[in-house]
């Protein structure tokens, strides 16, 4: 089975609007999921320059599904989204 | 609690704060800062908070006040934000009372009281009605009743009831608050005394609809730097765990905002801690029981307002961004100066220190780099003028100045350091009572941090706790040791 790709956005205006707290994904995704999942934390997607975009900063791409305005529970029911239709 | 927990309201003044800065940097600064809350929650969009778009907007509109570094309280509703931003530009100076509130959204909140829930079941045994001391709480129809002219809100009732059907309902600023000063009135709106206010920013980080705002010093900042004034940054160690970058890209990434230089706190911390540690010896030889320590401004604001008593017994040593800021003036006495924050007490110790001009938190240096479009990680390296030592660099660490000054004590020397982690109630009548008994048997040099954690656990931070400490402690590791940096 192919592994699911999780990148948590750590360019500067996602940081700030919020993925700081999303950094906590790169130590539980791992418990939880083994090596079903990927995830890691990555330089700007650059998707939050299109005109006012950065308000719904930050993002995360799960495979190439993009999250807008991110929380962990989001992201965390994405990717149990995934899993279930694999 | 754990510190810095995620939050859909820093979300919402961080978005604030970058709209801002961009309008100011348009061409017509009035205009777009009046369409803040339109431009936020446009015609047909979702209404994800409140009662509908226009309660949406006016609060939006309220927040943006307190972006413009004004007082919510007192701008008048008719008022534009377009009046507003013009009178934000055309002020001299930043207004004294750091905080403000936005009182429209304390309807959300039931004064706090004790209140038996449907689970009571009127039971036999009673132990409520016997426990209460003051005759507020009786059955009646098979059902607790409190008598709100006699309850004095102790919450006796509630710990004792077997079902666990009493509930303590709090306000969430109020229970907060460790000196009791913001408090919600019988009108249902939250005020804060200023009298008695320390400005920990506890209630900023309690409000779960975000009422509680800093007065933002961002336009006057601006202003300064549009102007042509020259503005030196001073970034207080806490600085360096906050954005995902290096310490030399950071310094870069300021740089390109339009400041002079930047100079790391730190330095003064150096200074601090050797002062700091003379004193301490002096102290003990003297015959002191403890020491307290004395660069929290959050602390050094309870001290004024509350714990007088506990004067004689804190240090003298200045902070360290007082020596920077003395530093600095006295080799640029042209220049301007920015102290960074983590926390909304610095901004009541810039106040009474005509060295630092302004103060800027990281929320805002944050929405300030979103609106400029800066990439801090792809930033250039920039050195810093002066190496400082790894303990400097510590002191935004619970524990860390403490440390720092027992570094310089010789081992017969040595403190035994007593660590205040947060200012809270308890800790609060904890340092009451040393003052009173002139001693502390816990440890002779007592470091107090008014946000647990230290300054990286401050209201005004941007980095979850953890990976902050992480990405400080790396840089400490780095760093030289103080005996290096500080000559006896």
């Amino acid at each position: 089975m192919e592994k699911i790709s999780v990148k948590v956005c750590l360019g500067t205006t996602c940081f700030v609007m919020g993925s700081a707290n999303l950094q906590e994904l790169i130590d539980i995704v791992p418990a939880k999921y083994g090596d079903k999942v990927d995830v890691s934390g990555v330089p700007c997607l650059g998707l939050c320059s299109t005109d006012w975009e950065f308000s719904k900063a930050p993002y995360v791409k799960v495979d190439n599904d993009i999250i807008k305005e991110a929380t962990v529970e989001k992201v965390l029911s994405a990717i149990n989204a995934k899993l279930e239709s694999k | 609690m754990a510190i810095n927990t995620p939050k859909q309201t820093s979300h919402l003044k961080r978005e604030i704060l970058v709209r801002l800065i961009k309008a100011y940097l348009s061409e017509n600064f009035g205009e777009n800062t009046r369409k803040i809350p339109y431009d936020m929650r446009p015609k047909g969009s979702e209404v994800p908070f409140r009662c509908c778009i226009h309660k949406e907007r006016a609060i939006l509109r309220d927040r943006a006040i307190a972006g413009l570094g004004l007082s919510i309280e007192e701008a008048d509703d008719s008022e534009l934000l377009s009046t507003l931003a013009e009178k934000a530009e055309n002020r001299t100076e930043p207004e004294k009372n750091p905080l403000t509130v936005l009182q429209t959204a304390c309807q959300g909140c039931v004064p706090s009281r004790i209140f038996v829930t449907d689970l009571c079941q009127g039971c036999v045994a009673r132990p409520c009605e016997s426990t209460c001391r003051f005759g507020a709480i009786k059955v009646e129809n098979g059902k607790s009743v409190i008598d709100p002219s006699k309850c004095k809100n102790c919450g006796m009732c509630a710990q004792v009831c077997p079902y666990q059907a009493i509930a303590r309902i709090i306000v969430p600023c109020e229970n907060a608050c460790p000196v009791g000063a913001i408090t919600k009135d019988e009108d249902g709106l939250a005020r804060i005394d200023f009298e008695k206010c320390i400005s920990c920013g506890k209630c900023v980080n309690a409000c779960p609809f975000g009422a509680v705002h800093e007065k933002s010093q961002i336009i006057d900042i601006l202003k300064e730097i549009k102007n042509g004034k020259k503005l030196v940054a001073m970034v207080a160690p806490a600085i360096f765990g906050q954005l995902p970058c290096s310490p030399k890209q950071l310094k870069q990434a300021i740089l390109s905002l339009g400041f002079s230089d930047v100079v790391e706190v730190a330095e003064g911390a150096d200074i601090t801690t050797k002062n700091e540690a003379a004193e301490f010896v002096e102290r003990m030889e003297a015959g002191q029981e403890f020491m307290t320590t004395s660069c929290c401004a959050g602390y050094n604001e309870l001290v004024e307002k509350h714990i007088p008593e506990i004067k004689p017994f804190r240090s003298e040593t200045k902070t360290p961004a007082y020596y920077t800021s003395e530093m600095i003036k006295k080799e640029q006495p042209e220049a301007l100066t920015v102290f960074f924050s983590p926390c909304v007490a610095k901004r009541r110790e810039a106040l009474q220190n005509p060295n630092i001009d302004y103060v800027l938190n990281y929320e805002e240096l944050g929405a300030w780099f979103i609106a400029l479009n800066v990439q801090v990680d792809a930033c250039g390296e920039s050195e810093f003028r002066k190496e400082s030592s790894a303990q400097a660099r510590n002191f935004a660490v619970i524990g860390g100045v403490a440390a720092a000054v027992n570094s310089l004590l010789d081992d017969d020397k040595k403190a035994k350091a007593y660590v205040v982690d947060g200012l809270n109630k308890q800790s609060i009548r904890d340092l009451k009572k040393f003052a009173k008994d002139g001693k502390c048997d816990l440890g002779n040099l007592i470091e107090v941090m008014a946000c647990p954690g230290g300054c990286l656990g401050g209201s005004s931070t941007v980095n979850a706790y953890k990976p902050a400490l992480k990405q400080l402690t790396a840089y400490v590791n780095e760093s030289p040791e103080i005996k290096e940096v500080v000559k006896k």
